[in-house]
């Protein structure tokens, strides 16, 4: 009779256990799909609102040469932060170019000044969008007596960029195969002329790439720019104040005075930064092929 | 004359290498020369853990946006962190391979969204959903808990981006091992591979942290931004971050002084920040 008892309490023991286990696993699978399901709702919801309460607001007039409080374009500071955009890389990306060729193709790997350089480069990355604000603010803006002005902005966005542009620029460099570079010394080329014909080129690629997901963050930057490159809302010349989309964008959705402005503003910033960093990761999937 | 060259342009290369360096000293030097002979007016301990801030009686201590960026940062991590590591299990150990070539692409497009856009996005949608939300509480819908929400979402395409490499870095071998014990499916991903990929995950929520912190304009369009010590999730708070931004634009003299301290104690913390970030990820190399 007590075997019995025994029998049977250890049974049902071991069929809770196998319960829980199951319910245990059900409950990881449900947690799992849900968070998946969130991410994408939420992130497919804001995009979709955008669009869809932005795009019934564009208007030709948000397009015209000159910005006035009623029509509220958006022309003159999409051309500024075309200007800006095209001022940071000339900047930044040779800088960065050069600085990656350096560390892959001359330096000593491991050596104390390719870790100095990665551990300022990785500092760099990190440091939010308004420090470098004020950093512009204090260097470009007062120091160097260049004011609110596009050449601060872009000079400040410069500094941010360059981490980006020397990373995916060292990351395309290492993927060049050595045989490669072999190659063109067993044919007599000096160091110089095989960076400069042979792996660059390989490389570009991916630089291209980088340079492309760059401009993204050029484009949607405001925390950087407000006390850089101000917000005076007309097109500007390199040394005036000048908006860009961003910035623009900011303040008619924090006046809300705008709103319907703000959301047909919001489409064109939106859509053309996901147009971006779509170009970049295209670019970025050719290298890969290439070599898979 | 080839050899001029050659060492002419490398040269060029090393002092284009150097810029990077010479960029941080010049951030330091410029932050510090200018916040601290401001910290030192005012007294680093009535600066940093002054509870008032009131310029125009010459009151300056930040502890409100200090405490405030602390709450909005945590929250935010509190809410993001479990969704954002599910959703990396699930890309590495549960989506279909033709479910993953759709959505890690679309992960990937949304962490360029502008600031801006995410804010705007906060005021038209999250701002009236937290007012509803909470009504009954006497809350209001610019406060920590909007901002938290948004920095939330903000932060996920962050964290899933370093944390499902870290995942599927794991070997296969750790899964199969646990399968062959019998555990199940979920079991073995949660018990055996994602205890091994810690480092990652870590690294993973640091960078969010880093990200959090320094988040400055979706932040003030959504915070409320009242310079005081926050009184509940539901009230409005001020962020280190918009501290400076706030009233950079008409501050002058010692106030404009303050506001860059500001950014240097900001500068401080992302700093501490990015150090335990590199830290746990020299950990996976090795």
């Amino acid at each position: 009779m007590t075997e019995e008892k025994k029998r049977r309490r250890q049974e049902r023991q071991r069929y809770w256990t196998a319960w829980c286990i199951r319910a245990q696993s059900v409950l990881l699978r449900v947690a799992v799909h849900a968070a998946a399901a969130a991410t994408v709702l939420i992130l497919g919801f804001l995009i979709g609102y955008v669009l869809i309460r932005g795009v019934p607001n564009l208007k030709p007039a948000l397009f015209s040469l000159h910005y006035t409080s009623e029509n509220q374009s958006m022309l003159p500071a999409i051309v500024n932060t075309c200007t800006m955009t095209a001022m940071a890389l000339l900047l930044a990306v040779p800088e960065g170019v050069g600085a990656a060729v350096y560390l892959v193709e001359y330096a000593k790997k491991g050596s104390r000044l390719v870790k100095l350089v990665r551990l300022a480069t990785e500092t760099l990355s990190g440091i939010p969008s308004i420090v470098y604000g004020l950093f512009g603010m204090l260097l470009f803006n007062n120091w160097l007596h260049l004011g609110y002005s596009l050449i601060s902005g872009s000079l400040t966005l410069a500094i941010m960029i360059l981490p980006l542009i020397l990373r995916t620029t060292e990351e395309a460099l290492l993927s060049v195969p050595d045989t490669y570079r072999e190659g063109s010394f067993g044919l007599g080329a000096g160091k110089l002329r095989t960076v400069m014909s042979i792996v660059l080129p390989a490389a570009a690629p991916g630089i291209l790439s980088g340079v492309i997901l760059a401009i993204g963050r050029i484009v949607g930057e405001t925390a950087a720019l407000m006390y850089t490159s101000g917000t005076v809302a007309k097109i500007a010349g390199l040394s005036d104040s000048g908006i860009t989309l961003a910035l623009h964008m900011y303040k008619q959705a924090s006046e809300g005075l705008y709103t319907e402005e703000a959301y047909a503003t919001s489409v064109v910033l939106l859509v053309l930064v996901l147009l971006i960093n779509f170009a970049s990761s295209k670019a970025a999937g050719r290298i890969g092929k290439k070599q898979g | 004359m080839k050899t001029f060259k050659e060492k002419a342009m490398k040269i060029v290369f090393l002092f284009t290498a150097l810029v990077s360096v010479a960029c941080v000293a010049l951030i330091c030097v410029f932050l510090i020369s200018s916040g601290v002979p401001a910290m030192k007016e005012i007294g680093f301990g009535r600066f940093l853990l002054g509870r008032t801030w009131r310029p125009g009686a010459e009151i300056y201590g930040i502890f409100p946006m200090i405490v405030g960026s602390v709450y909005v940062t945590g929250l935010a991590l509190l809410i993001g962190v479990p969704v954002a590591l599910l959703t990396a299990v699930y890309l590495a150990y549960f989506c279909p391979a033709q479910v993953y070539r759709f959505i890690k692409p679309a992960i990937e497009l949304l962490a360029g969204i502008p600031s801006v856009v995410y804010g705007f996005f906060g005021i038209v949608v999250l701002v009236p959903a937290v007012r509803t939300l909470g009504e009954p509480f006497q809350g209001k819908g610019n406060s920590i808990l909007t901002a938290s929400l948004l920095l939330a979402i903000m932060i996920l395409p962050t964290i899933i981006g370093v944390v499902e490499p870290a995942i599927r870095a794991v070997p296969r071998s750790y899964y199969e091992g646990s399968l062959a014990l019998g555990a199940t499916h979920e079991r073995s991903v949660f018990s055996a591979v994602l205890p091994a990929a810690r480092s990652g995950v870590l690294a993973g929520i640091v960078l969010g942290l880093g990200r959090a912190m320094g988040e400055t304009m979706a932040v003030i369009m959504v915070a409320g931004n009242q310079a005081r010590m926050p009184k509940g999730i539901l009230q409005g708070v001020r962020t280190l971050t918009g501290n400076i931004v706030l009233e950079m634009g008409y501050a002058a003299g010692l106030h404009r002084e303050a506001l860059i301290a500001t950014g240097v104690v900001l500068f401080v913390f992302i700093l501490l920040i990015n150090l335990a970030f590199s830290a746990l990820k020299g950990r996976d190399r090795g």
